[in-house]
């Protein structure tokens, strides 16, 4: 049985599994039914100063796609909106009765020094193993210069960082916005604060769609809609690009990094990993099904782990980052070429209009005894993968790689005008 | 005093009757038929469009019922096939368009529901939107349509929105053919054959002279002097018999005859046999037979002369009638209709098997009989030439010659439908009928009138 006990920054938990900051850890009632439940740890919704925010009612927008709901969703909640005496009681009163679990506190206070000295005591003596910074929340907050009006410039990223650590013994992880051109910049001002750790990535700005019989944007409150965060199944492509980008940073590299985006599985799970994650965090799976999905997302990772070889979480953390290269780096001499198996093919003709139309003409759609066949050209397919993705049968179309002689990479390329000098 | 065979009307409830005779199949709702379309994997150039005699754009009527665009879904479908909803209740689907779906290679038996979604559309098009299409603006053209069946209602109605007008005449009182008179009436309910034909008529420029009998009332060569083309759509009017002893006896009747009476009066009058024997293997025997024991006849036997693989109702017509309580007997062959007393009391057939020459043989000394209070002949129907006598309308294996076009042999004379060759399907009917009213519009236009 792999060991999926994890060390995060020094915050212990049994599991890398933690639900992150937003509405499933509001209370005490959900953090106590998430533990019984199975969860390694979680962060408790952001803490602000009182008198506490005002939520208003109707806050969710969900993204659905041919008939799944949430493969995104986006949220115009704030933070928590419970008086701060109340949040606090309740941590201490959870931690207390479940000490093997992480309970990190996420914390948005004014960017003002006194602000943060002020709360961080009164957190630390509920017990908690640590704080999480909230520079991502994209709306609301942020027009109160809070959350990523912080999170989008590194000099106030690096400033918080640094008064929370000189003003508290927890662990600090720093929450980053994905809403920046280059995640690299906010990571190395936390790093220069102090920060022990980053997590990412908190919501993007979005308009999840338009109510077209109300003509305005989605959720509409009263009439009106405003721009939230969006988050759910549909992000993960950008927070695996920005995690992987911290983690092959040679400056960045050791600082370890929370998992965040549209995790919904244990495959989701395991990729976050592989791209340098070391914890990894939850929401909308857990909004969508119930804490619940945790026993799945424990065992798959554990037999998929037992199956590949990896004893520990930390033998996962990574793994892909030496292969994961600017495109400079990939050789241009590589060439895969699609592949139908006949006697999948179901003759849907998806893969052979996708190539006609939208790409390289490389599916040649005939008759043979008057049945419809497709057949891929071979000396016109680029290898593009299209056909394979529209297949609608797993493994019908697969990519077939091709005998390659040597390296070329595009610095060293003939058609490049700044190609380097090939060594002789 | 001899008896009679038990033959009776009211045998069930109003109640019992309302329930047997409504929706065999009731619709999805738009819930359940987004989550069918968005099943489809939106083929491109999908064998179901080719498995549809009218051609319609399955995927795309689909892929807009996913993105609810109902209006766009429906007229996909009417602009192809303008009985799309009583084709969607009708059609063999089975042995069409589903049965060519791609799901079936991935998952046997589970095609795309193409007929039910086909439904919702249609029903959406009659419920809230209206007449689709426009007329052209009137050309003057008149034209004698024969028949007010599904091949006579679908040539009308493309030709009138070419802004031609369209007289049809019918031997019956109301306009729909099959649909009206000949399909079991659970496959049709509450009187949609009605609704589609106002539906349809309701484009303009198309009236309809019921009461008309071609032959009778009319002859081609009259019509043909008195419009600028005729289509004749006249279906199969003859029955064949079973040319054995007793077919006189009372109780003894053409299954057609059977439904179309039922199809035309109030379901509690109509009388139905205790026991009733149904002869034939398509799909009027098997819409006699369930609707006999629908109507509440105790003990239905379809008996048909071959195996279930040589039935011309598809499987899940010949389960349909399994599953309403019907027992299916094969491979016998009628030899007489067996009398007690002068009133009818059975079927004696014989048993028989393929013979060594691959042919059916049945053995005249193994018999046996099932006995009834009613049988219903629907051993096939057949096209009756002699209205057509005297005009020159060439007839080839029975059905009106036609070309490409749908032109018989008489100039200006064009015929499709169940007249014609090919097979017989509402939706081929359909078809025959749009092409024919094409041909005649394109012929004008070439000919600039």
């Amino acid at each position: 049985m792999a060991d999926l006990r994890t060390n995060f920054a020094g915050i212990r938990s049994p599991n890398p599994f933690w639900l992150a900051s937003a509405p499933p850890t509001d209370k005490e009632y959900n953090v106590r039914r998430a533990f019984e439940a199975g969860w390694g740890g979680v962060v408790w919704k952001t803490l602000g100063e009182d008198p506490p925010v005002v939520n208003v009612s109707s806050r969710y927008g969900s993204l659905n796609y041919n008939g799944t709901r949430m493969i995104g969703l986006n949220n115009i909640e704030l933070i928590s909106d419970r008086p701060l005496a109340t949040n606090i009681a309740e941590i201490k009163s959870v931690k207390r009765d479940y000490p093997d679990r992480a309970v990190v506190v996420s914390l948005m206070v004014p960017c003002v020094e006194e602000s943060w000295k002020a709360i961080l005591p009164i957190v630390e003596e509920t017990g908690a193993d640590g704080i999480e910074l909230n520079f991502g929340c994209p709306h609301g907050m942020s027009e109160r210069n809070m959350g990523a009006a912080v999170g989008q410039v590194p000099e106030y990223v690096e400033m918080v960082t640094r008064w929370c650590k000189q003003n508290t013994r927890m662990p600090v992880i720093v929450k980053l916005t994905p809403n920046i051109t280059n995640i690299l910049m906010p990571a190395r001002a936390a790093m220069a604060g102090g920060a022990d750790a980053v997590s990412l990535i908190n919501t993007i700005q979005s308009v999840i769609g338009v109510d077209l019989d109300q003509m305005a944007p989605m959720p509409v409150v009263g009439g009106q809609g405003t721009h939230g965060g969006y988050c759910g199944p549909a992000v993960k492509p950008i927070a695996l690009r920005m995690i992987g980008d911290i983690a092959r940073d040679p400056e960045l590299g050791a600082l370890p990094i929370s998992g965040i985006g549209g995790i919904s599985s244990w495959r989701d799970a395991a990729e976050f990993l592989a791209m340098g994650a070391s914890t990894l965090q939850v929401c909308t799976a857990a909004m969508h099904y119930g804490f619940r999905i945790v026993e799945d997302m424990k065992d798959g990772l554990s037999a998929w782990m037992d199956q590949k070889g990896y004893a520990t979480i930390d033998d996962v953390t990574g793994r892909a980052i030496e292969r994961f290269v600017p495109w400079n780096r990939l050789n241009m001499k590589f060439k895969t070429i699609a592949k139908i198996d006949q006697d999948a093919c179901v003759k849907c003709g998806l893969c052979h209009i996708a190539c006609e139309d939208t790409s390289h003409q490389a599916i040649a759609r005939t008759r043979v005894d008057g049945e419809r066949h497709y057949e891929v050209i071979d000396e016109e397919c680029v290898g593009c993968n299209l056909c394979a993705h529209v297949c609608p049968i797993d493994d019908c179309i697969t990519m077939q790689p091709q005998p390659v002689e040597g390296v070329l990479t595009w610095p060293e390329h003939p058609n490049n005008p700044a190609r380097v000098a090939i060594d002789s | 005093m001899p008896q009679g065979p038990d033959i009776a009307p009211g045998r069930l409830s109003d109640v019992e009757l309302a329930h047997n005779f409504s929706d065999a199949h009731p619709p999805l709702t738009h819930a359940q038929a987004v989550v069918e379309a968005e099943r489809c994997f939106y083929c491109y150039d999908a064998p179901c469009i080719e498995a549809c005699p009218t051609g319609i754009d399955i995927p795309r009527f689909i892929r807009a019922i996913a993105t609810d665009n109902m209006a766009g879904s429906a007229r996909t479908i009417l602009e192809s096939n303008i009985l799309g909803g009583s084709c969607a209740r009708v059609c063999p689907t089975e042995i069409l368009c589903e049965q060519k779906c791609v799901h079936n290679t991935r998952e046997e038996g589970q095609p795309i529901r193409i007929g039910m979604l086909q439904r919702h559309a249609t029903d959406w098009q009659m419920e809230h939107g209206g007449q689709p299409f426009a007329r052209a603006p009137e050309t003057g053209h008149r034209i004698a349509v024969v028949g007010a069946g599904p091949a006579g209602l679908a040539c009308a109605h493309r030709l009138a929105m070419h802004g031609h007008d369209v007289v049809i005449h019918d031997r019956h009182a109301l306009p729909g053919g099959l649909n009206e008179y000949g399909v079991a009436a659970y496959k049709l309910a509450d009187e949609f054959a009605q609704r589609e034909v106002d539906f349809l008529l309701a484009i303009g420029g198309i009236s309809f002279e019921g009461g008309r009998t071609l032959g009778r009332d009319m002859t081609v060569a009259s019509l043909r002097r008195a419009y600028d083309a005729v289509f004749l759509a006249v279906g199969l009017a003859g029955v064949r018999s079973l040319g054995i002893e007793g077919e006189d006896l009372d109780g003894v009747m053409d299954a057609v005859n059977f439904i179309e009476g039922l199809r035309s009066s109030s379901k509690q009058t109509v009388p139905v046999g205790r026991r009733v024997v149904v002869i034939g293997g398509g799909n009027t025997a098997v819409d006699a037979a369930v609707q006999a024991r629908r109507l509440g006849a105790q003990d239905v036997t379809l008996v048909y002369r071959r195996g279930a693989e040589n039935m011309s109702a598809t499987t899940v017509e010949r389960e349909w009638a399994q599953t309403n309580g019907v027992t299916v007997r094969l491979w016998a062959s009628p030899v007489r209709l067996v009398a007690h007393d002068g009133a009818l009391a059975g079927v004696a057939f014989a048993r028989g098997g393929l013979g060594p020459d691959g042919r059916p043989a049945y053995d005249p000394d193994d018999t046996f009989v099932v006995e009834a209070d009613m049988v219903l002949k629907a051993v096939g129907q057949t096209f009756l030439p002699d209205p057509l006598e005297g005009d020159s309308i060439a007839i080839s294996g029975g059905r009106i010659m036609v070309d490409e076009t749908g032109q018989t042999t008489m100039q200006g004379v064009y015929a499709g439908g169940d007249c014609t060759p090919g097979e017989d399907l509402t939706v081929a009917a359909v078809r025959d009928g749009r092409n024919a009213a094409e041909a005649i519009h394109a012929a004008w236009m070439a000919a600039g009138k």
